[in-house]
């Protein structure tokens, strides 16, 4: 079956086309709907073509870590739901599923994309902590954008809980203030099959891909990436790749920029 | 300046006994529940929508939502079983994972499986099992897997509900649609289908929880708990409203398969 799979869509990638009537370079279409889920500081429900993927932000009140006295925690983590893919199956996360919830969180929080100094309630006493989860509803490949523009979307759809007089959180009310955004780190995701690079693959061509690049660039910069899979890059193949990620980065932004 | 501040001492000898009025009526209010917080009828459902065929890997699905409390429901099979030794000669075996959303609840719930999501996933499996007919599925297996978004009470009974049509989204023979709902006894008034905010009822009687789920085509009640304090009369009266509202999500539920045919038939 993979080796009929593989020849198809390499005879397609001869002809410029793409599995399901897409076009070479063609990102599938992306939906974004906010606020699904009414207990959440902020939700967001992600389309890419058939996958889709739901996000939710929880925020709380804790202790600083000794070393970051003035700074919140912002933690995010993927759920390989197994009702996603009769491949998952239930129980403790495999090392694909913990790639990608890594891979994930990376490209969030290490790209600084949320100002966590401004997360600070009490200098080196009481900070913000931000939980973001996100879970897969339904797997047609290119879980690691998904899930990545869904953490994004459902941060910035995110309201600041409500604080007593004694700074503890007052459940299931909100304040007008918003999370503080430095910049929106974009995840764009390119497999290779032999010598052919596709991007935001669905999951017949995850199948037989050889090997896996995700770039996350914000405005102008590379914020994260993530080489998967057995095969390698060309250093060409790579530099193709950034400049690809860098004009999808504008596309997608202007999305998540509309969300409310 | 002197007639002013007579004329505030009336005042404010006027408005004391309109005060007391006011609590008085205030300790009538909380003397019993006497109106429900949302303004239902006590034998009234809040307002449900069901969809069918909500995810594309799945075998069946259904999302299901009752008033604040969504359930998504997935079924993969019949498929060979795994582990090989589980495996039953003579019928079907069913395993059920129920998953709370860290997100769903007011204070984050830890992602992952709990020991309330365990004994969920089985209750859940308890309820829709009578239904199918396991012994046309020897040597076979079904997954079920129920995600829950958001939550507002009753979420094993949305569970139910969605998993039931997930079942028959997905072709399993079954004897019948299991529809479900959490009834309750606030104070002393028995509510069908409460909400988080009735189920947090402390003044009085306090707040009884009892899910109940029941096959209209079997006449049978597959799923009871209950969580609280309640006397023999009582709990009848909680199950008949139980299943008299059973009765009626099973009309939605019939509804809501046929709704899935429809542009077929056209």
């Amino acid at each position: 079956m993979k080796k009929e799979l593989r020849e198809y869509i390499l005879a397609l990638a001869d002809k410029k086309l793409r599995n399901r009537d897409r076009r070479m370079n063609d990102y599938r279409p992306i939906s974004v709907e906010t606020d699904v889920s009414k207990n959440a500081e902020g939700s967001a429900l992600l389309r890419i073509g058939d996958t889709q993927v739901i996000a939710g932000v929880k925020m709380s009140v804790g202790t600083p870590y000794p070393d970051t006295p003035n700074s919140g925690n912002l933690v995010c983590n993927v759920e390989l739901s197994a009702i996603s893919d009769v491949k998952f199956e239930p129980g403790p996360p495999t090392e694909d599923a913990i790639e990608l919830s890594r891979v994930v969180d990376r490209g969030i929080r290490e790209s600084g994309a949320i100002d966590i100094d401004k997360l600070c309630i009490i200098p080196g006493e009481k900070v913000w902590n931000v939980f973001v989860d996100v879970y897969i509803l339904n797997n047609d490949g290119n879980l690691i954008d998904a899930c990545g523009l869904a953490a994004i979307s459902a941060l910035k759809n995110a309201k600041m809980p409500k604080l007593d007089a004694k700074n503890q959180v007052v459940l299931g009310e909100w304040s007008n203030g918003k999370i503080p955004f430095i910049k929106v780190p974009i995840p764009t995701t390119f497999v290779k099959i032999d010598d052919t690079l596709l991007i935001d693959p669905d999951s017949d061509e995850e199948q037989i891909s050889d090997a896996r690049l995700t770039i996350t660039c914000s405005e102008g910069e590379i914020n994260a990436m993530q080489k998967g899979g057995k095969g390698g890059f060309n250093v060409k193949e790579i530099e193709q790749c950034v400049e690809e990620s860098f004009k999808i980065r504008d596309k997608i932004s202007e999305i998540i920029k509309n969300l409310k | 300046m002197v007639t002013k501040k007579k004329a505030q001492i009336k005042k404010t000898v006027k408005k004391e006994p309109k005060k007391e009025n006011k609590k008085v009526a205030v300790k009538k209010q909380t003397h019993g529940y006497e109106k429900r917080f949302d303004k239902r009828g006590f034998d009234e459902l809040r307002p449900i929508s069901m969809d069918i065929g909500v995810l594309d890997n799945a075998d069946g699905s259904a999302r299901v939502q009752v008033g604040d409390t969504v359930a998504i429901a997935g079924v993969f099979g019949p498929q060979k079983v795994r582990p090989k030794h589980m495996e039953d000669t003579e019928k079907l075996i069913i395993k059920c994972y129920y998953d709370l959303m860290s997100f769903s609840v007011t204070d984050r719930a830890r992602p992952g499986p709990s020991r309330r999501s365990i004994e969920l996933g089985l209750v859940i499996k308890n309820a829709v099992e009578k239904a199918i007919f396991v012994e046309e599925y020897p040597k076979s297996m079904i997954q079920l897997f129920i995600e829950i978004p958001q939550a507002d009470a009753g979420s094993r009974c949305a569970a139910v509900i969605a998993s039931s049509l997930a079942l028959a989204d997905a072709g399993i023979m079954m004897r019948g649609l299991v529809p479900a709902v959490a009834v309750g006894k606030i104070d002393d008034k028995i509510c069908v289908d409460i909400t988080k905010h009735e189920e947090d009822y402390h003044e009085g009687g306090g707040a009884t929880d009892i899910p109940i789920a029941y096959i209209p085509a079997l006449d049978e009640i597959t799923l009871l708990q209950l969580d609280g304090k309640v006397t023999k009369n009582e709990l009848m009266q909680a199950i008949n409203a139980g299943t008299k509202a059973c009765k009626k999500i099973h009309e939605m539920m019939k509804q809501a398969i046929k709704k899935k045919y429809e542009v077929i038939e056209k």
